[in-house]
């Protein structure tokens, strides 16, 4: 077995976070993994259908940035591993699982589906399922805020994109054009890349010469950091440093956050390849059990509390269900709506 | 207003929209500082300042996303394609984001995008600066592609395109861009889903756009003088195609003749044979003649690339041959 990455250490201490923060993370961390778990049973019950990619073990990334910017208000760019990026952005769960459903109630009317979500409402420009073209799209949203603050003269434009993205499309020329242009144009904007190491079965040090991707972005003159991706106060800590320099008109930042996936690539993945002591060993690192553990030493939550939250959300996820099962399906009359700006 | 050229007229689309609506931008290759390739956007950066008019890396499928990105998020931008051939690299960009995106997301967004910039058969430029992409591109859904042809339309259908909520694909073609007209003082501006009635007659129906209704244009002249009556109908919008005005032609005139510059295989011709074999068979008094280009890759000899492309002489022939089978 290759190598691990020895995982950059953060110190996390009493004044890291409140009670209140430590809260928003912990639900949401929380969320985003159940969710996911009931995902997987309805796929299997035959609920949803196509590629369907699990987020389980990367919730630390999705919580830790999006929680420090601003809701509804700044952009969030996903991937295809995208549904919980949409619920940390404030997409409800039942939109989301509607759409998984192919519901016309479903965030994207049960056109996109799991590897399509959208919202305008809480600025979620997509679910992008081609690897590596949400990068462009993201650094169009940041050039618009820099386009209004300085053409429009619209003070109160400092909106953060925050533009997420696998280690395996950090090979793919869109990155390396999209970080010289944010460079170029000192645009507002976040490459989070979260490397689980994998590629479906192309292990990260198999497909690139660097692998420290957090080190190409000094090629560029961007600042590049290195973070501990199961630890959600440290992503926390970098992506908040990272969302002021980019709101003060600093420009942008790369964070690489470090890592793992805890299920196969999509729910269609036998997950043969990954070696069981490699998967092991990550599961130790579980980072929901992380902060946890954070909380409850740090005297901020009490066990209890926690075991109430893990229930709500559960509760929360039944209903989800429950709203995407009674959810019509889209009106035949309108498989052609959506097409042209025309058709609202 | 006094002779206009047609880069002319389109910068002038350009720089009114421009004054008229603050979001309206332009990116690509080498459109501010130098003007343009075809000096379309000359001046405009003097004018409206570099974010306004942004010059990008040679990055196509990049500043394209880019483009949609700012376009889902409330601008307007007008992407340059150098040269329209160089959008290939744009594809991914062009077919997934601008084209599909806003149905995927169920409404969610609009991508109000103009692609424009020059294609076709220019002179001796080699096949890859020689390219016709809108064939490619019609496959798309949820795009809109015009193709001009006069610094008139030019203008009026740039002006419509940018203001359209849509993306649209803008087809200029090389070897107008120095057609000269006189334009209207006032402002206008053209609906992008008309086809332009170019001349009317009730012997056949020429179907043609951007360069090639041109060189119908030239066939007529022969033509008219042996007595000869054609419809001439320039498509200007490749996608949707404005049957209305093909159908009633095609009523009028039972025959069909389509003059097109992309290859044969796969092209705008063939989509319009189909079309019109789908809703006017009963009309039709003769199988639909399509006159495209050869299915090769433009050859650099200009000999070579003139029997490439369709002629004049050859459109006259045509049309004699369709009739003298006329019963
Ligand atoms: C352009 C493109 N090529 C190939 C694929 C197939 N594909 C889907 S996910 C994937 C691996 C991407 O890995 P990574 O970027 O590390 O993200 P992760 O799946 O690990 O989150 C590939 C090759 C695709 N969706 N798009
Ligand atoms: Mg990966």
């Amino acid at each position: 077995m290759v190598q691990e990455r020895i995982l950059p250490t953060f110190q996390a201490d009493s004044s890291t976070i409140t009670r209140q923060e430590g809260l928003q993370l912990y639900k949401d961390m929380v969320l985003g993994r159940l969710f996911e778990d009931k995902c997987a049973e309805m796929y299997y019950r035959g609920k949803m259908f196509g590629f369907v990619h699990l987020y389980n073990g990367q919730e630390a990334v999705s919580t830790g940035v999006i929680k420090a910017m601003r809701p509804g208000e700044d952009f969030v760019c996903s991937t295809y591993r995208d549904h919980v990026h949409a619920l940390s952005s404030g997409v409800p769960a039942r939109e989301v699982m509607a759409e998984l459903f192919g519901k016309s109630t479903g965030c994207s009317k049960g056109r996109g589906g799991s590897m399509h979500l959208f919202s305008a409402e809480h600025n979620l420009l997509g679910g992008f399922a081609f690897v590596a073209e949400g990068i462009p799209i993201a650094t169009g949203a940041a050039f618009q805020t820099k386009y209004r603050r300085e053409v429009l003269g619209d003070q109160t434009a400092d909106q953060v994109t925050a533009c997420f993205i696998g280690d395996g499309a950090t090979n793919n020329g869109q990155f390396f054009e999209c970080l010289n242009m944010a460079v170029l144009w000192k645009l507002p904007i976040l490459f989070v890349v979260e490397n689980n190491k994998w590629a479906i079965g192309m292990a990260h040090q198999r497909a690139t010469s660097q692998p420290e991707i957090y080190r190409k972005a000094s090629v560029f003159g961007m600042p590049g950091f290195e973070v501990d991706g199961m630890d959600v106060l440290a992503v926390r800590t970098v992506a908040q440093q990272a969302v002021a320099r980019a709101r003060a008109g600093e420009g942008p930042t790369l964070i690489e956050a470090l890592t793992y996936r805890f299920r196969g690539h999509s729910l269609a993945d036998p997950d043969e390849l990954r070696s069981k002591s490699e998967k092991e060993e990550w599961l130790t690192r579980d980072p929901i059990k992380k902060l946890a553990a954070y909380l409850s030493e740090q005297d901020l939550v009490g066990q209890d509390e926690l075991k109430d939250i893990q229930q709500q959300t559960q509760s929360l996820i039944n209903e989800a269900v429950q709203f995407a099962q009674e959810s019509p399906e889209p009106d035949p009359q309108e498989l052609r709506r959506f097409i042209f700006a025309e058709d609202e | 207003m006094a002779e206009v050229l047609l880069f002319n007229a389109l910068r002038a689309a350009i720089d009114e929209e421009m004054a008229h609506d603050d979001t309206v931008f332009v990116l690509g290759e080498d459109v501010g500082h130098y003007g343009g390739s075809y000096k379309v956007t000359k001046g405009l950066y003097e004018k409206y300042g570099d974010l306004r008019i942004l010059d990008t890396p040679i990055a196509e499928n990049s500043f394209t996303g880019m483009a949609v990105g700012a376009a889902m998020t409330g601008l307007r931008p007008i992407i340059e394609g150098m040269n329209m051939g160089f959008l290939l690299l744009a594809f991914n960009q062009i077919s997934n984001n601008a084209g599909m995106l806003r149905y995927t997301s169920g409404g969610n967004f609009r991508i109000p995008l103009v692609i424009r910039g020059p294609g076709g058969v220019g002179r001796q430029l080699g096949a890859e600066h020689s390219q016709r992409l809108e064939a490619y591109f019609q496959a798309v859904p949820g795009l809109k592609i015009v193709a001009c042809s006069t610094p008139y339309n030019a203008k009026g259908l740039l002006k419509s395109a940018i203001r359209d909520h849509n993306p649209v694909l803008f087809f200029e073609h090389v070897l107008l861009y120095n057609l000269k007209a006189d334009l209207p003082e006032e402002e206008y501006l053209l609906p992008l889903d008309k086809a332009e009635v170019v001349r009317e007659g009730k012997d056949v129906t020429i179907l043609t756009y951007s360069r090639m209704r041109h060189h119908v244009t030239q066939a007529l002249k022969p033509l008219t003088e042996e007595g000869y009556d054609p419809e001439v109908i320039d498509l200007i919008s490749l996608k949707p195609l404005d049957f209305d005005t093909i159908g009633a032609s095609i009523c009028k005139t039972h025959r069909v003749i389509i003059v097109e510059e992309c290859m044969k295989t796969g092209g705008i011709g063939a989509e319009l044979v189909a079309s019109i074999n789908d809703r006017y068979f009963d009309e039709l008094d003769a199988p639909v003649v399509r006159m495209s280009s050869q299915d090769i890759p433009t050859p650099y000899n200009g000999r070579l690339e003139n029997l490439t492309i369709v002629q004049p002489q050859q459109i006259v022939e045509a049309v004699k041959e369709m009739l003298a089978l006329q019963v």
